[in-house]
């Protein structure tokens, strides 16, 4: 295989990201923690600038094929990014109250921000997995980053554990799929696979499984509710919005580009769980009590949804995962602008039952919140529900009609827990006043908050995109 | 004929700007409370304004679709597409006309006055929106929209059991419209596109239309509500506020109604047909129950909720005889019932707001003191009742004709019902009004005053005038409803043999 220098040229984004991290990682070595603030602010430029060097490159492909950027990878690049940046702004008054304010925070979500770009453009199993473990590793080390904190300590050692078994189920699924067709690459399997055979369908089954851990999906999602309750807030946002964004689109290129030769193996696969993290993510998060639990289970139906997309294996159904993970970040990243804002005297509460009388006491966070879970909860005119639109539309488009009917019966069930906390701000009596709230969650949760308010006014652009990046892969 | 401005636009989105501006004011509490109603009250009444124009200008000789604004909005073919006819239009005015007096019968709450009047008016915008909208996706965002203010309004505003009443009625309808927008979406990839006008000339298949039409049903019988979907609309009006429970009776359960002539009857014409006789029973079986239902209450409001089902038992009913009588009939027992029970509900309000109780028992020889109160409802009493003379009498009149002319049985069972609502409607009459006054908690209460006046002077004028002249509802829907006759008997006269659901 020849090195080609255009290579770094397609790969700039990751390589600023990279280099980046790698300087401020000697940076903080000299100086400590006296330098955090400028740091964090350095590394919020970084992802800005990568973000722009995304738009702006043209398409192309590096290392011999191994990665790929086109027009479906720059989509989920931008939102990656987006995403990191968002919450690592978001984490910066958290870390400053809680006293744990360490330089490492902000080099360990860069570099988990390169691996979720390369794991965006992976063109083969390799490149997927080098992503991949560059992100997860980076994530298990902040999900303790309370170190000291019993909660935040097992939900790390949980996440590794669990997540180095799932590492674990792909790489085997992977060599499985080497074996059986001699290759390595998206499209060398997706020209050996024209139909199924017992070997490669096994080896498909380990690679989906490990996907669907890292997407949380049922049933690999049972990390999920203790990782994301014991994990530092502004860690949960980022798990939250980011990795799982990366991890979809992983998921929908590994499926369409490379085994579009055994669509209907892979499809009952996706089917399943769709439906079942569809209504377990409905169920499941009734009995909650805690917010940042009930967001892990919220976020593990919103896979289900988006999955519903991919089991059409559609061009509207890719697009409508593209879309629905867009409206999906925005959703989340400002849910968690307003849990990070739940604080009294001092200290952080995560009780649904503290938000008791928000409108009263908060009268426009109370809106926005409000709005944002009418959102998740998928009614019309927010954004939800256009995200829940475009998937069912491929599903019934690719008559999926039983899927259809599940999913849409699961979101009514769903809608009662967001009301529920819906109830709890606008009807229930108020409790004492949080403490005013930061500018930086102010800024997230209103721009978010107006996305999802105004997203009926406009939304030819964001479906335009999503439809562009979608053909891209087919 | 149409002039230069968006005018329907306007109409729609004009209450979203008031809501803006009274989002936007400051100021201490007294001042606030005091702006918000008066901003709330002017917005209505401009957007009524406004919407008179829409009527000024319809062309009453034509069916098509008037006033028809059309541009792109989601991409590909769903676009933003409004537009008015003969159905639609008695609604729209409706909706426009009942705003400002619920705002007005609202100058009483004190909680929360700003954002109870944003609300309203962005409910207003939402129901404007889903009878102009020509658009199936469209329609769909605005007719599922409203669900966010409702379920504020009842659940912050409501009574004692408001978030039991109004969780029921949010998810009971929420559960039946996302199945319509499953056959939204078969619609759109059936016939390759959502537009209204466009799919009211396509012929979907035979067997499609059964699901389609079972779809659609399961939205709007909720809504409308029909038996035995209907348990959600008592708890939700008992525990709505006063202003609430009007919009409710006289407006969102329209929304259902105005689904079935839009929608069930003109695009899936073989599988109304084929389903004629289920809703015949439904029907019938919603009159008369819940007439019997509502003599046995002994809440008020809960009463007129039960006389609610039972009135729009006549819509569905009137519908589905596929005759021009019974089509216009509908339509215009719609309008009525929304004049009519908006002003009953109101009517409880009033005594609600001065005894806090909706207790029949807790009443009784009220005319003594309230004479004029007692007139009021003395005629919106009647008109439930659907006595010749109030505009109660001309729809019950013309879809129970039209039923008799398709099925005698049918007609026969239905007017039962006329009967047992004169029971109910009268006897209520008779233990709050008449009698002597003997709770000594009544014998301070006051008459009606200016306000509350000014509320039911315009809803009493019109149950008489179109009592009497019902012309004005039934020229505008006449060529609208012969048109929708017309291409259903075509369609099922097409139609080789009915597909039955396998």
């Amino acid at each position: 295989m020849q090195f080609d220098p255009q290579s770094l040229i397609t790969a700039l984004p990751e390589i600023v990201v990279l280099a980046g991290a790698l300087l401020l990682v000697l940076a903080g070595a000299a100086q400590g923690d006296r330098l955090t603030g400028p740091m964090d602010a350095t590394c919020i430029l970084i992802l800005a600038v990568a973000a722009g060097l995304v738009i702006w490159m043209p398409d192309g492909q590096a290392f011999g094929g191994s990665f790929v950027l086109d027009a479906f990878a720059r989509f989920f690049k931008v939102l990656a990014l987006v995403g990191a940046a968002a919450a690592l702004l978001m984490s910066v008054d958290f870390w400053r109250q809680e006293k744990l304010r360490h330089f490492e925070y902000g080099i360990l979500v860069l570099l988990a921000t390169a691996g979720m770009m390369t794991l965006v453009s992976a063109a083969d199993l390799i490149t997927l997995y080098i992503g991949l473990e560059l992100m997860s590793l980076s994530l298990y080390v902040v999900a303790a980053f309370d170190r000291d904190n019993l909660r935040s300590t097992e939900a790390g050692l949980k996440y590794f554990v669990l997540g180095a078994l799932s590492s674990g189920m792909l790489l085997y699924g992977a060599s499985l799929i080497y074996g059986f067709t001699g290759t390595v690459s998206f499209a060398g399997i997706a020209t050996a696979v024209t139909q199924p055979s017992i070997g490669l369908v096994f080896g498909l089954v380990f690679l989906f499984a490990g996907l669907a851990f890292k997407v949380s999906a049922v049933p690999f999602h049972m990390w999920t509710p203790d990782v994301y309750e014991g994990a530092p807030t502004p860690v949960t946002a980022l798990f939250a919005a980011a990795p799982k964004v990366a991890a979809i689109a992983v998921f929908v290129r590994v499926a369409i580009d490379a085994f579009p030769g055994i669509v209907p193996q892979w499809q009952q696969i996706v089917i399943f769980i769709s439906i079942a993290s569809m209504i377990l993510g409905a169920f499941a998060a009734i009995g909650q009590s805690n917010i940042k639990r009930l967001m892990a289970y919220s976020s593990i139906g919103h896979v289900g949804y988006a999955l519903v997309g991919l089991s059409a294996g559609t061009v509207a159904g890719v697009q409508g995962v593209l879309i629905y993970m867009a409206i999906y970040m925005a959703m989340t990243l400002g849910t968690f602008a307003c849990i990070l804002a739940m604080r009294r005297r001092g200290k952080a509460v995560e009780e649904i039952d503290e938000l008791a009388g928000l409108a009263v006491t908060h009268p426009l966070m109370a809106f926005l919140l409000a709005a944002l879970l009418f959102s998740l909860a998928g009614i019309p005119p927010l954004a939800g529900f256009f995200a829940k639109f475009y998937v069912f539309l491929a599903a019934v488009e690719a008559g999926l009609y039983t899927l259809a009917v599940i999913g849409v019966l699961a979101s009514v069930v769903g809608a009662y827990y967001y009301l529920r906390i819906v109830k709890i701000m606008y009807m229930d009596e108020p409790k004492e006043a949080f403490e005013q709230m930061a500018p930086a969650l102010r800024l997230v949760l209103g721009i978010t908050g107006l996305f999802v308010i105004l997203f009926f006014a406009y939304p030819a652009s964001i479906v335009a995109a999503a439809e562009a990046a979608a053909k891209s892969l087919f | 004929m149409s002039p230069d401005w968006p005018i329907l636009s306007v109409t729609i989105f004009l209450p979203l700007v008031g809501a803006l501006f009274i989002f936007a004011l400051r100021g201490d509490d007294e001042a606030t409370k005091r702006n918000a109603r008066y901003v709330a009250l002017w917005t209505t009444l401009a957007t009524f304004g406004v919407s008179l124009l829409l009527v000024q200008g319809f062309d009453r000789s034509t069916a098509d679709f008037q006033f028809v604004e059309n541009y792109p909005w989601l991409g590909g073919t769903f676009r933003y597409h409004v537009g008015l006819d003969g159905i639609s239009l008695p609604l729209l005015i409706l909706t426009t006309f009942l705003m400002p007096i619920s705002i007005l019968a609202s100058f009483g709450v004190e909680k929360r006055v700003r954002e109870y009047m944003i609300v309203f008016l962005v409910l207003e915008t939402l129901m404007v929106g889903t009878f102009a909208a020509l658009d199936l996706v469209l329609f769909y965002v605005f007719f599922e929209g409203g669900l966010i203010p409702m379920f504020l309004i009842i659940g912050v505003w409501g009574g004692a059991r408001r978030v039991y009443a109004t969780f029921k009625f949010f998810l009971y309808t929420l559960a039946g419209s996302v199945l319509m927008l499953l056959a939204i979406m078969a619609m759109y990839w059936q016939a390759g596109t959502t537009d209204i006008p466009t799919l009211l000339k396509h012929t979907f298949p035979a067997g499609m239309q059964n699901w389609l039409f079972l779809a659609f049903l399961a939205s709007f019988a909720v809504k409308l509500p029909m038996w035995p979907v209907h348990t959600w609309l008592p708890d939700a009006h008992v525990e709505a506020p006063t202003a609430g429970s009007v919009i409710l009776a006289a407006i969102l359960l329209k929304l259902g109604g105005y689904g079935f002539v839009r929608f069930s009857l003109p695009m899936f014409p073989d599988a109304s047909e084929y389903f004629a006789p289920m809703m015949f029973v439904l029907s019938v079986v919603a009159i008369i129950y819940t007439s019997l239902v509502a003599l046995a209450q002994e809440d008020i409001k809960k009463l007129i909720a039960y006389s609610s089902v039972a009135h729009m038992g006549f819509v569905t009913m009137g519908m589905f005889t596929f005759t021009q009588e019974g089509v216009q009939g509908a339509v215009f027992q719609m309008v009525s019932h929304g004049l009519v029970s908006g002003a009953l509900f109101l009517c409880v309000g009033v005594i609600y707001d001065r005894m806090h109780t909706r207790e029949i028992a807790a009443y009784g020889g009220l005319v003594n003191r309230m004479p004029i109160y007692a007139a009021v409802f003395m005629v919106f009493t009647l008109a439930n009742v659907g006595l010749p003379g109030t505009s109660g009498f001309v729809g019950e009149f013309l879809t129970l004709l039209a039923a008799f002319k398709v099925n005698i049985w049918v007609a026969f069972l239905a007017t039962t019902g006329v009967i047992l609502s004169a029971a109910y409607a009268l006897w209520l009459y008779r233990r709050v009004m008449f009698g002597q006054l003997e709770k000594k908690e009544l014998a301070g209460i006051l008459d009606l005053n200016r306000r509350e006046i000014a509320c039911f002077a315009p809803l009493v004028i019109l149950t008489i005038i179109f009592g009497i002249w019902p012309g004005p509802i039934l020229d505008t829907s006449a060529n609208s409803v012969a048109a929708l006759i017309e291409h259903t008997r075509a369609a099922l006269a097409d139609a080789p043999t009915l597909v039955r659901l396998p």
